[in-house]
């Protein structure tokens, strides 16, 4: 049986950036898994999320269910017809946070052409003082195959220096 | 070739990480237009440390919804245990079942729910071989039907030390609709 979980591309930010893509994704995969290691430059509040969009879809196409605990109570949020996936929290700098935090990222038979995209989304971020544990289910209404993963911050402008975005593919038997 | 996240930490007392069949596709099915009320994997080898199963799915229940549900073994006793943290948009809930006959995977869209909508789980069942141990299962799952749906986190108990040989996967009521698709992998260890 062949090793069927395979890294297709990282990218480790030397400087700032405002998203970081993946395109030209092969269609050779059954699922892919997107590892972010990362924080923004957002320092006004705690709160920051990690934005995806597919195929550089801009539309009212995506929605999410998630489910958050933020170290005292554990709490659910839905988004409905969003112009992007709010896919999963995310580090920023507030009070000085130097931490990043970690996102992991499922999108099952995203090459599929007959079905609509489910992604999983699991969160631990930890801005300073704060922490935040959660998963998130988003929904991409549309049968196209991804190609194409645009992640952006929800609230900061950039991505800071050494971030690290890891995409990988699983082949199924 | 890439190592699965984790697996590289194991090498720090000298082995020498081998690339290939780290993790390895073991079997996949792909339910066809007659549906199918479960899949199931069966003579699965034991010369893993780890299974996961992956899964794109939809059911054929009369409703928006539907469990999605596993068995170890074939056994339909009531050898299970079951733990759900779960997530529908507004509330975050608990739920919990001792003594009951199957593992709780989370739910999945059903026949009236959200056309093409279809929900996602990665379950992974860790030392499933080893015969002293009784086995845990430990999810994430989700499906979200634009305005509506469920995340969850999940973990069951087969109180039951026998090596897992066969995995059936399947939703509380109906069958898994055309398209699904369900996915067996083992994760070696160094």
């Amino acid at each position: 049986m062949a090793n069927t979980y395979v890294a297709i591309a990282t990218q480790t930010l030397g400087s700032a950036a405002a998203s970081v893509t993946f395109s030209s994704i092969p269609s050779t995969y059954t699922d892919l898994v997107l590892v972010a290691n990362g924080r923004t430059d957002w320092t006004t509040n705690i709160y920051e999320a990690l934005y995806c969009q597919l195929n550089s879809d801009t539309g009212t196409n995506y929605s999410v269910t998630a489910l958050m605990g933020d170290g005292s109570a554990a709490s659910s949020y839905r988004q409905s017809s969003q112009n992007q996936m709010e896919i999963t929290r995310f580090n920023n700098s507030f009070s000085s946070n130097t931490a990043f935090g970690t996102s992991i990222i499922h999108f099952q038979n995203y090459a599929n052409t007959t079905t609509n995209k489910t992604a999983l989304g699991r969160t631990n971020n930890t801005p300073n003082g704060y922490y935040n544990v959660g998963a998130t289910v988003g929904l991409w209404r549309s049968t196209s195959a991804i190609s194409t993963i645009k992640l952006y911050p929800a609230l900061g402008t950039n991505f800071v220096t050494g971030s690290t975005f890891n995409l990988y593919g699983i082949a199924s038997a | 070739m890439a190592p699965i996240l984790g697996i590289m930490a194991s090498q720090v007392t000298g082995h020498l990480w081998a690339p290939t069949g780290a993790y390895d596709s073991i079997a996949t099915t792909t339910v066809g237009a007659g549906g199918a009320s479960s899949v199931d994997f069966t003579s699965i080898p034991s010369t893993y440390t780890h299974l996961q199963v992956r899964y794109l799915a939809r059911g054929s229940f009369s409703g928006n919804e539907i469990q999605i549900r596993m068995r170890l073994n074939s056994d339909t006793g009531n050898n299970y245990a079951r733990h759900l943290l779960e997530g529908d948009g507004s509330t975050a809930a608990a739920y919990a079942t001792a003594s009951g006959s199957l593992m709780a995977l989370g739910s999945i869209p059903a026949a009236t729910g959200t056309a093409s909508a279809f929900g996602a789980g990665v379950v992974d069942i860790l030392d499933y071989a080893n015969t002293s141990k009784y086995k845990t299962s430990r999810t994430l799952s989700g499906q979200d039907r634009n305005g509506a749906g469920t995340i969850d986190l999940a973990s069951s108990l087969w109180m039951n030390t026998n090596a897992v040989t066969t995995v059936s996967v399947f939703p509380d009521s109906g069958n898994f609709s055309q398209y699904s698709i369900v996915a067996l992998y083992g994760i070696k260890g160094a």
